[in-house]
């Protein structure tokens, strides 16, 4: 199965960054589609990145992850530098966990 | 190559590596995250290697790891995926002339190179920016990743060390800046609601997908702005530290005063 996600997502991967450069010149994406997939995009990483940083299984995933991902988001709109931003993540959460909340 | 370094100029080099120095972290994380969930250690190596996307990567993993289906795993990929496709229409004169350059060029096409060739005022530079990026990324991508690989594995449990809030952390920081635009915003606000809401009682990989119902907002209002080409689909420019020039390319202007 996971065989077959790896060929799947490579093949479809290739494919949509192949795309551009063969088909440019002969085809003009309208800005409302290409609007939309921008969006599209922020819609699903926002999502992934709220599901992951809040949920494990169905249910909550515990304080330390939420509140590592919250600093880094802090730092992130002070623009902090990217390194910085992803070892705070890790090292809040880990603490946490060090510190007995889970 | 060597002409590519001297087109270039140290300021562009010394962000392309920080780039890829944040980038490093991140695939040493997502093969250490992969293999410490109980994953197949070829598993992050092969996606690496023939997918080389993080997000998609990520997502997909994370799909598996919960337990979630294949095909939820491809869709999450491929939707995130689908905007690698006006990349490519966004920087045509960059990848060469010879098929054999497109059909490799196309491989190391990422929200990262192509940010990086549209800050570039000529078509030398962008070329330059763009494979310097590309390739650098795609070595230090994928030895990351199987250093993550060894490290998850000596590791063991990566919660101890707070691995798992990484992934989110990453997410945050690259989707930040696209969340300026306020119909977006809205649209990701509800979908990540619509999600959340989800993930409580369907499949993992179902509810990210859901989300994209959280498009609504976002349509009606495109077709009132619909004015002059903008880059809009410029998602994720890479998180260079912010500096006098470093917009400057954003509108076509050179940035030959650094």
């Amino acid at each position: 199965m996971a065989v077959l996600v790896v060929a799947v997502l490579a093949a479809g991967t290739y494919a949509f960054r192949l795309a551009g450069p063969v088909l440019h010149g002969r085809l003009s994406v309208p800005v409302r589609v290409q609007r939309l997939l921008t969006s599209a995009a922020t819609v699903l990483l926002v999502a992934l990145a709220a599901v992951a940083a809040l949920t494990q299984g169905h249910g909550f995933a515990g304080w330390a992850r939420p509140a590592g991902v919250l600093v880094a988001t802090a730092l992130a709109v002070r623009r902090a530098p990217f390194p910085v931003i992803v070892g705070a993540a890790a090292v809040t959460t880990a603490l946490l966990r060090l510190a007995g909340i889970s | 190559m060597s002409s590519f370094w001297r087109t270039l100029d140290r300021s562009t080099l010394r962000d392309i590596a920080l780039v890829c120095l944040a980038d490093a972290v991140v695939g040493a994380s997502f093969g250490a995250i992969t293999v410490s969930g109980g994953l197949p250690a070829w598993l992050p190596v092969a996606m690496s290697l023939l997918i080389f996307a993080g997000g998609a990567q990520f997502a997909a993993v994370g799909v598996l790891l919960a337990g979630g289906s294949p095909v939820a795993a491809i869709l999450a990929g491929l939707v995130l995926n689908t905007r690698l496709f006006p990349y490519g229409l966004a920087i045509p004169d960059v990848l060469g002339g010879s098929w054999l350059a497109r059909l490799a060029g196309a491989h190391v096409l990422t929200d990262e190179s192509v940010a990086f060739a549209l800050r570039q005022p000529d078509r030398a530079r962008r070329r330059a920016a763009f494979w310097t990026c590309g390739i650098g990324l795609f070595a230090i991508w994928n030895l990351a990743v199987m250093a993550g690989v060894a490290a998850g594995r000596a590791i063991g449990n990566t919660g101890v060390i707070g691995l798992d809030a990484v992934f989110p952390a990453v997410l945050v920081a690259l989707v930040l800046p696209s969340l300026a635009d306020r119909a977006t915003r809205d649209a990701a606000l509800l979908g990540a609601l619509i999600a959340m809401a989800a993930s409580m009682f369907l499949p993992a990989g179902i509810p990210v997908l859901l989300a994209l119902s959280g498009l609504v907002l976002v349509v009606p209002r495109g077709r009132r702005r619909s004015g002059e080409p903008r880059r809009a689909w410029m998602l994720t420019r890479p998180r260079v530290r912010d500096e006098p020039g470093a917009t400057a390319g954003q509108d076509g202007q050179a940035a030959e005063g650094r």
